[in-house]
């Protein structure tokens, strides 16, 4: 918050025709996303830093505007990079929300696609998909998840070139109409830039997302529990942290992700344990996961999580 | 003869601002857009050709814009309408149909008056041949 509201009456600005920060921050109602970025997700100390660093150059670029200052349209187009499950969606909408506020969307909703949704089966399919998909982001924001399978160079005639050379088009010439944001590994992304070059100088902003602590894992537990109306029983608790420790070397690892689905998991173990105990269920047994519904998980036993498919 | 048909038709021409206004207006009531033109806009002729497939899920009007100057352009000389489809069950139906770009001149149509028996009179609309060449507008 602080970072981005200036304190009144800096020396350095000029009173008379100055632009006051702190009433465009106001009016526009940026602080209560920032503000909900803080409160409603845990740890991500890096992205909150580089979220509030763009809002407030969006800002500032904002206030240049109405001096009548050169601005030209800032660069919006983003890079979100980091493993599964550590809230990249969940940033990009609330980026969508910031740029909404700010006016540099006009109606800030995410339109979230992969590969497949721009992607063609033959020739002469992508170009209108791909347009599609476009044309439904307008006035919002399109995320694309796992971008760089969008370029596949081992097979010169992927359709996925042609996608890119439709993105690249619009990112340029319809920078009033929608922001791209890509999403995905890191080390892959590195590597679709590096053969993009065009994608890679359209993008301006670049932020990495780093892998949750075991702490923050089981912060997340708690606060997930909490939105659900539930709770752990203390040595339901304790077996989640040691879940944790375990799911973490296992493969397919997913971060938040995994621990929602292990969640999911022990809530279907714990009706099934009620419905079987039969009578009458008070509300605290309605509410609480015991350790039996965490212990019974395949992880403990050292094999992977999800039933194979 | 200005053509008068559709909503806003009585109105002078709407400029892109005000078009892109009212599609904003039928996307914020969840109806789709979809962009027509027509040679020959005849009151009887319904079915005027569709330039793109009906345009779904936006939210925003600059995609249905961008269809509607692509039609202009590939068809500077027709009439071309935007439409709004409402898919609630019990409308199911186009609510809102305006008029997006007339030909420059507009030759309109001329009615004939035949009599047959009795004191029946039949009515036929005939359209026009434009003043300049004697063809009609395409």
């Amino acid at each position: 918050m602080s970072a981005i509201v200036p304190t009144a009456a800096r020396a350095d600005v000029e009173p008379a025709p100055g632009v006051d920060l702190g009433e465009i921050f106001r009016d526009s109602k940026v602080g209560e996303v920032l503000e909900g970025l803080d409160r409603d997700l845990v740890g991500l100390l890096p992205v909150k830093q580089r979220t509030r660093e763009i809002a407030a150059f969006l800002l500032v670029s904002k206030a240049r505007e109405r001096q009548g200052l050169a601005t030209g349209a800032p660069p919006l187009h983003m890079c979100f990079t980091g493993n599964p499950g550590t809230g990249k969606t969940t940033v990009a909408r609330r980026m969508a929300e910031i740029l909404h506020r700010l006016g540099y969307v006009r109606k800030g909703h995410l339109v979230d696609v992969t590969r497949d949704d721009l992607v063609g089966q033959y020739i002469g399919h992508t170009a209108p998909r791909t347009k599609d998909v476009l044309k439904r982001a307008m006035g919002g924001v399109l995320f694309i998840d796992e971008a760089y399978y969008l370029y596949r160079p081992e097979n010169e005639r992927d359709y996925g070139q042609e996608a890119i050379e439709i993105l690249l088009q619009a990112m340029e010439n319809q920078r009033d109409d929608l922001v791209v944001i890509l999403a995905g590994y890191k080390d892959r992304m590195d590597t679709f830039f590096r053969s993009n070059p065009g994608m890679s100088s359209r993008v301006a902003h670049h932020i990495d997302f780093p892998d949750f602590t075991d702490a923050e894992l089981d912060a997340i537990a708690r606060l997930m529990l909490e939105r659900m109306q539930y709770r752990f029983a203390p040595a339901a608790a304790a077996a989640m942290r040691e879940y944790i420790l375990q799911r973490r070397g296992q493969p397919n690892f997913a971060n938040a992700r995994s621990i929602r689905n292990a969640l999911d998991r022990a809530r279907l173990r714990q009706a099934n344990r009620l419905f079987e105990e039969g009578g009458m269920a008070t509300r605290e047994a309605l509410e609480t996961i015991a350790e039996s519904d965490v212990r019974a998980s395949r992880v403990f036993a050292g094999l992977a999580d999800a039933a194979p498919r | 003869m200005r053509l008068t048909q559709g909503t806003f038709s009585f109105l002078p021409d709407l400029s892109d601002a005000e078009i892109a206004a009212q599609i904003d207006y039928a996307l914020a009531q969840g109806w789709s857009c979809v962009v027509e033109y027509t040679d020959d806009p005849h009151p009887r002729n319904t079915f005027w050709e569709m330039w793109c497939v009906p345009l779904f899920d936006l939210r925003d009007a600059a995609g249905v814009m961008q269809e509607v100057s692509a039609c202009r352009a590939g068809h500077p000389h027709a009439y071309v309408k935007v439409n709004a489809f409402d898919s609630t069950r019990g409308f199911e139906t186009t609510r809102l149909s305006f008029i997006v770009q007339r030909p420059k001149t507009e030759p309109g149509y001329a009615m004939a008056r035949t009599e047959t028996h009795g004191r029946v009179q039949r009515y036929t609309y005939t359209r026009r041949r434009d003043a300049a060449d004697g063809r009609p507008l395409a």
